[in-house]
């Protein structure tokens, strides 16, 4: 699943074409440029509760007396030097963006001026927003913004982004900014500012370029900050003394492993509670409803269908393509194949809940700001990789689906991470449609084999993090970042946030199984496969003790990997081929959308290494389960 | 007494008295609050050579262990160990 075509449609040649914005967002990253931006627009985005939930950058409308305004929201930088590829993309914006709104957080002032400082010594028509104003009065900071502004030359505006406080002024003062003129563009005193605006460049005699003098900036601002903040007396808060809790070594890492287990738990009762309206964690079920998308199939869709069936005569190529094959007799949503069956069964009644599930539990973890301390914890295992701590986060959201996951390697520093993370997530992070599938088919011979399967997939994953991280060389910075506030999820983000992704889902998914259906049925008719089995038999059959037919399913793969596991039910494959089956479909080659995503990320030649060693550990993996399952089970 | 920032033990206080390391690594430093002249209170370390957690402007930084060797605090003299 891609997230709605708003954000992702851009890709890296399009940032190359200088996007000219009306108003560009600029800020450190986790200071609510996402929110503040949706305010602004309308325009939906994911804003979450830590630094670098932006990675490439949106762009929406904005109308005001009479004018239309093109905002952009763009990801965090922490100053004009871009420190990984997200921050990159801002800086580029940056540079061609015509007014700037320049996000500021009213609780850590002093961090955050050093940025404004440099878009001002850039000559920036700029308005400051000082966002969060709502926390920094909760927590007895105190801040003139009249003074501020007067001593920026620019306008201040404090704002609270999450509960609309301020919009309304930042509008105001964003009209009321002067229109800069291309010509102007190199004249010394912009209209916009006062001319003592101190010029921090400094040559550097060493290498012969300008750059800023950044001991100024910093005395700068904290004279600055030390004028207009005031800091009043205020106990320690709740979320303050969670916060230092949950980093602390013991009761912090009981706390992740509790977390983590909670948060499996809840997606897997909340999926099975919407699948087929049944409550309970591991095996049967202890209470049951009529309700839930397996019921609605059931017992609602299925009569229907069954007319359509008898009226198209049971058979002819017209079933085969709506209903498919009557397993005896009777429609099988698993089995049956037919658009109008397992097309929108797959989709709907199987996968949907999960991702439902999977992310109303992730939202709450990325907007209470637990995911930065969940980093610091898996740091040290992150390390063994080659990776550091933060790169669990794109991992974590490959676990949805892989394209956002890989997209989100771009707040990694260095080249050998982002590829080390992508590479990983690509063959080893099973994506929640994918996982679905997996619970509904391997789940019916009970809960160990499902969880072997995610055992196998980890230990592939820790397996190839070490071989790559000894074979690839390159930069391996180290972990550096900010822990945000705990902050309480706010319920319309919640949903909004859930919507978009359950609308990108539905709109990526459909048409792609629905196109999956087709093109197979298509193709058995002409027996297209039977060709193909005998070719590919050597290593399916004979390496990893699949059945032959199974290359279908494994190319299907390809397209979309739900679909693909459902095409496993009418092969009857025994408890060993279908753990070997599942392994090895969740590793061969990743599904178009994310493939395509990879190219793009890591580029041409770091993107074949990745296919490559793909295609050497599935073959090792799926021969190794089969040989060693051989032994367990008879 | 001045002290690595990994030496100081998970509650100590101190001011941040120096910096080590390339010109980039500084600034990435000083940008989450790492400034000479800054108070800070390390709040945590992990195990093996684990992140070092530390308060500092009223805001929470993890910094990696190699990174957190190159930050030298000045602390209340009063020698705990
Ligand atoms: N209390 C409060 N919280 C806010 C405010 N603005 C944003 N937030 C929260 O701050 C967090 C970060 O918001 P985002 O909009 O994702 O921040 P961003 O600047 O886009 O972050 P990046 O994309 O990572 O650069 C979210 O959890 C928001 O709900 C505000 O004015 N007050
Ligand atoms: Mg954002």
């Amino acid at each position: 699943m891609k997230r709605p075509a708003a954000i992702d449609t851009t890709s890296k040649k399009i940032l190359r074409k200088r996007t000219i914005s009306d108003i560009l967002l600029v800020g450190q990253p986790n200071v609510g440029k996402s929110v503040l931006f949706s305010r602004l627009t309308g325009v939906r985005t994911i804003a979450s509760n830590y630094p670098g939930t932006t990675v490439t950058y949106t762009s929406g409308r904005m109308r005001f007396a009479q004018e239309t305004y093109k905002v952009l929201d763009a990801p965090g930088t922490y100053s004009l030097e871009p420190l990984d590829e997200s921050a990159r993309a801002a800086v580029d914006l940056i540079d061609d963006a015509k007014r700037i709104i320049n996000v500021v957080d009213a609780t850590h002032l002093e961090r955050h001026l050093p940025l404004t400082m440099e878009l001002l010594a850039q000559k920036k028509v700029m308005v400051v927003a000082l966002n969060m104003s709502d926390e920094a009065r909760h927590k007895g900071i105190r801040i003139d913004a009249g003074k501020l502004s007067e001593r920026l030359g620019v306008p201040v505006v404090p704002t609270a982004a999450r509960s609309g406080e301020g919009i309304k002024e930042l509008i105001h003062s964003l009209h009321s900014l002067p229109v800069p003129k291309e010509e102007e563009k190199d004249e010394s005193s912009h209209p916009g500012h006062h001319p003592h605006i101190p010029d921090y460049s400094q040559r550097d005699i060493d290498r012969g370029h300008v750059h800023l003098n950044r001991d100024k900036i910093w005395q700068r601002v904290g004279e600055i900050v030390g004028e207009v903040q005031s800091l009043h007396h205020h106990h320690h808060t709740l979320s303050q003394r969670l916060g230092e809790m949950s980093v602390h070594p013991v009761w912090g890492s009981l706390f992740a492993v509790f977390v983590l287990a909670l948060s499996f738990s809840l997606i897997r009762l909340i999926g099975e509670f919407l699948i087929g309206g049944g409550i309970g964690i591991l095996g049967e079920p202890w209470l049951e409803l009529p309700f839930g998308t397996e019921f609605l199939f059931e017992a609602v869709f299925k009569p229907l269908l069954k007319k359509l069936s008898l009226l198209l005569g049971e058979e002819g190529f017209l079933h085969k393509m709506l209903i498919g094959t009557l397993i005896d007799g009777d429609i099988d949503f698993m089995q049956s194949f037919g658009i109008l069956t397992s097309g929108l069964f797959i989709p709907l009644a199987a996968v949907l809940p999960y991702i439902i599930s999977f992310y109303l539990v992730l939202s709450l973890l990325e907007d209470s700001g637990y995911l930065p301390r969940l980093a610091v914890f898996l740091d040290n295992i992150m390390h063994r990789i080659g990776l550091h701590g933060y790169a669990i986060i794109p991992s974590l959201l490959g676990l949805g689906c892989n394209v956002p996951g890989v997209m989100a390697t771009r707040i990694l520093e260095s080249r050998q991470q982002r590829f080390i993370t992508a590479t990983l997530i690509s063959i080893a992070v099973p994506c929640a449609a994918l996982q679905a599938m997996i619970i509904g088919l391997v789940g019916d011979h009970g809960p160990w084999a499902v969880i072997f399967i995610y055992g196998m997939l980890f230990i592939t994953w820790l397996i190839i993090g070490l071989i790559l991280r000894f074979t690839s060389r390159g930069f391996r910075p180290e972990l550096l970042i900010e822990i945000p506030p705990y902050r309480i999820p706010s319920f319309r983000a919640l949903i909004s946030k859930m919507w978009m992704r359950i609308l990108g889902f539905l709109r990526e998914a459909l048409p792609v199984v629905i196109a999956a259906v087709f093109i197979v049925n298509i193709l058995y008719q002409l027996k297209a496969f039977e060709y193909m089995a005998d070719f590919t038999a050597p290593v399916i059959t004979s390496l990893w003790g699949m059945p032959k037919e199974s290359i279908v399913p494994l190319l299907v793969g390809i397209l979309r990997k739900d679909v693909a596991v459902g095409m496993f039910a009418p092969l009857e494959l025994n408890i060993k081929q279908l753990i070997t089956g599942c392994v090895v479909l969740s590793m061969f080659f990743p599904c178009i959308a994310t493939f395509v995503v990879l190219f793009r990320e890591l580029g041409l030649k770091y993107g074949l290494k990745s296919m490559a060693v793909m295609l050497i550990a599935v073959t090792l993996v799926g021969t190794a389960l089969n040989f060693s399952l051989s032994l367990i089970i008879p | 007494m001045e002290k690595l920032l990994t030496e100081l033990k998970p509650g100590e206080t101190g001011k941040i008295i120096a910096l080590r390391g390339g010109r980039r690594m500084q600034e990435r430093l000083r940008s989450l609050g790492m400034m000479e002249g800054n108070h800070i209170r390390k709040l945590s370390n992990l195990v093996w050579s684990g992140p070092v957690i530390v308060l500092v402007d009223r805001a929470q930084v993890a910094i990696g262990f190699g990174m957190a060797r190159r930050i030298i605090v000045l602390t209340n003299g009063n020698n705990k160990t």
